[in-house]
C-alpha cells in the first residue's frame, strides 16, 4: 500500500502539469497511465505534429512538449506507474483506496482524473465471431513472435504496425496482408518493401477487402473476407492479426459513481472537483460551461485542482499563495541553488 | 446555414439547421444527435465521427478529402468508399439538404 497526497490518473500534459503544481505547493503524488510511455495523446496520437497554441511557445511537437513537462517535474521525483490502469476506487474514512489492474494499491485523500478521453485500447475487429478467439489466435498486439513460425498468418491494416509485422513475419510464416484500399499509410520504405514481397510472391497482398467472419472448430481455421461489392474469399489462417490503431475508452472511470455527461465529467470551475469529494477531473475529460479542449486550459485546471487537493491533504494547514520567483520554500522544493 | 439530415444506423432521422463554418460533426454534437462521438473534438485523429454519404451525387459534391482523412478512415468501423469524417465537412449554404448516415458504431 502506497500512501500519498494525490493519485493522478493520466500522464498527458494536463496530468504532468498538475503534478508540477502539486510539487510546487509541497504535495506528493503518484501518476498512473495505461500507456507504456509518458505523454498521453501528445505522444500517442501526434508526437511529430507541431502545436501552435501553447502560451509563450510559438511552436513545438507533442513529443517536445512532453519532454519539457517531464523535465519540469524532475525535481519532485514523482513515481510513474505505466502500462497500468486504475481499476477500483473505494472510500474509507475520507480516504480513497485505489487499486490498479496490476495489483498496486494506494491510499490517498485526493484523486485527479486527467484521463483525456479515457484509456487507449486497440481497436478490434467488428465481427462478433472474432471475440471467441480474442487473445488466443485473434491478436491486436504481438508479445512473442515465435508462435507464428511456419503458421498461416492473416494481417489486417494499412499502417506501420501492419506493414512492419507483415515484413517481419514473412521470413518464417505464410503471410497474407489484407487492406481496405490500395493506398497504405505506412512509411514509404515499408510500402515499397511490401510491394516487392508481394511481387515475388513471398506474401499474399489483398486490397479492397475487409474482414467478414472468422471460422474454426475449437481452434481457428480460416478467415472470410469481403469486398465492398459483396465478393468474398476464404483464407486459411492459424492466426489473424488486426492493426487498426488505438481507440479511447472511458473504461472503469464510468463505474465510480461520478456524474457523467456523455464521455465527460462535470466539475465546478473553482477547484475542478467532481460530485465526489476528493475526486477532481481536469483536461479533456472534464466539462463545464465554456470548456475548451485546449492544453492550456488543462494547465489552468490542473493548477486549481492542485490547490483543491491541498485542503484534503493538509486539513490542519492553511494554503498560502506564493510566486515561484520570490518564494524560498518553492525554490527549495525545486532544488534551485542561488 | 444548411439543413443537414442525420440518419442513425437504426433508421432514426434527425434534422438540424447548422450554421455556416461549423462542421457536420459539430452540428450533430451541438444538437445532441446520437451516433457521432467525436472523441478528439475535430482533430482528425480518432475516426469516431465517421459517416456514410450514400447519395453518390452528394458524395462527389463534397470538398475533397485532405491528406490524412483516408488514413484515419482505415481505423474506422466498417469504412466504405463513401465514408467521410464528419469533422472534415465544413457547412456552407452549398451543403443545404445533405444527408449523412451513421455507421452501426463508432469504435
Amino acid at each position: 500500500m502506497i500512501k500519498t497526497d494525490v493519485v493522478i490518473i493520466g500522464a498527458g500534459p494536463t496530468g504532468l502539469f498538475c503534478a508540477h503544481q502539486l510539487g510546487i505547493i509541497g504535495l506528493k503524488c503518484e501518476i498512473v497511465d495505461n500507456l507504456d510511455k509518458i505523454g498521453g495523446q501528445c505522444i500517442e496520437l501526434y508526437p511529430d505534429k507541431p502545436i501552435y497554441d501553447i502560451p509563450a511557445v510559438p511552436k513545438c511537437t507533442g513529443e517536445e512538449l512532453t519532454n519539457n513537462l517531464i523535465e519540469q517535474i524532475k525535481p519532485f521525483n514523482f513515481n510513474f506507474h505505466l502500462s497500468d490502469r486504475v481499476q477500483e476506487l473505494k472510500n474509507e474514512n475520507n480516504k480513497w483506496l485505489v487499486k490498479t489492474l496490476n495489483g498496486k494499491e494506494f491510499e490517498t485523500p485526493n484523486i485527479v482524473i486527467a484521463g483525456g478521453v479515457g484509456s487507449f485500447e486497440p481497436r478490434k475487429f467488428p465481427t462478433k465471431s472474432a471475440e471467441k478467439y480474442d487473445g488466443k489466435s485473434v491478436l491486436y498486439s504481438i508479445k512473442d513472435k515465435t508462435i507464428f513460425k511456419d503458421k498461416s498468418v492473416v494481417i489486417f491494416g494499412g499502417g506501420d504496425s501492419a506493414l512492419d509485422w507483415a515484413i517481419e513475419l514473412s521470413n518464417s510464416s505464410k503471410v497474407t496482408l489484407v487492406h481496405r484500399r490500395d493506398e497504405f499509410r505506412g512509411a514509404p520504405a515499408s510500402v515499397q518493401k511490401i510491394k516487392e514481397l508481394s511481387d515475388n510472391k513471398t506474401i499474399d497482398l489483398i486490397t479492397k477487402y475487409s474482414i467478414k467472419d472468422v471460422k474454426g472448430n475449437g481452434s481457428l481455421e480460416s478467415v472470410e473476407i469481403k469486398s465492398e461489392s459483396g465478393e468474398s474469399k476464404v483464407i486459411k489462417a492459424d492466426y489473424v492479426l488486426g492493426f487498426f490503431g488505438l481507440i479511447m475508452q472511458l473504461g472503469p472511470i464510468a463505474e465510480w459513481g461520478l456524474n457523467l455527461d456523455k464521455k465527460t465529467i462535470p466539475v465546478n470551475t473553482e477547484n475542478f472537483e467532481t460530485n465526489k469529494k476528493g475526486i477532481f477531473a481536469i483536461g479533456d475529460i472534464c466539462t463545464y460551461p465554456g470548456k475548451l479542449k485546449l492544453i492550456l486550459s488543462g494547465f489552468h485546471e490542473g493548477a486549481l485542482a492542485a490547490r483543491g487537493c491541498f485542503k484534503y491533504a493538509r486539513p490542519d494547514e492553511k494554503y498560502r499563495f506564493e510566486f515561484t520567483t520570490a518564494s524560498s520554500t518553492i525554490k527549495d522544493r525545486l532544488g534551485v541553488k542561488e | 446555414m444548411a439543413k443537414i439530415k442525420y440518419i442513425e444506423f437504426n433508421g432514426t432521422e434527425h434534422e438540424a439547421d447548422v450554421a455556416n463554418g461549423l462542421s457536420v460533426m459539430e452540428g450533430a454534437i451541438q444538437n445532441d444527435i446520437p451516433g457521432i462521438d467525436a472523441d478528439c473534438g475535430g482533430g482528425m485523429s480518432c475516426a469516431t465521427c465517421h459517416v456514410y454519404i450514400k447519395d453518390d451525387e452528394w458524395f462527389k459534391k463534397l470538398p475533397e478529402k485532405e491528406m490524412g482523412e483516408d488514413d484515419m478512415l482505415d481505423q474506422a468501423f466498417e469504412p466504405k468508399s463513401n465514408s467521410r469524417l464528419s469533422c472534415q465537412l465544413i457547412v456552407s449554404d452549398d451543403l443545404n439538404g445533405l444527408t449523412v448516415h451513421m455507421p452501426e458504431k463508432q469504435v
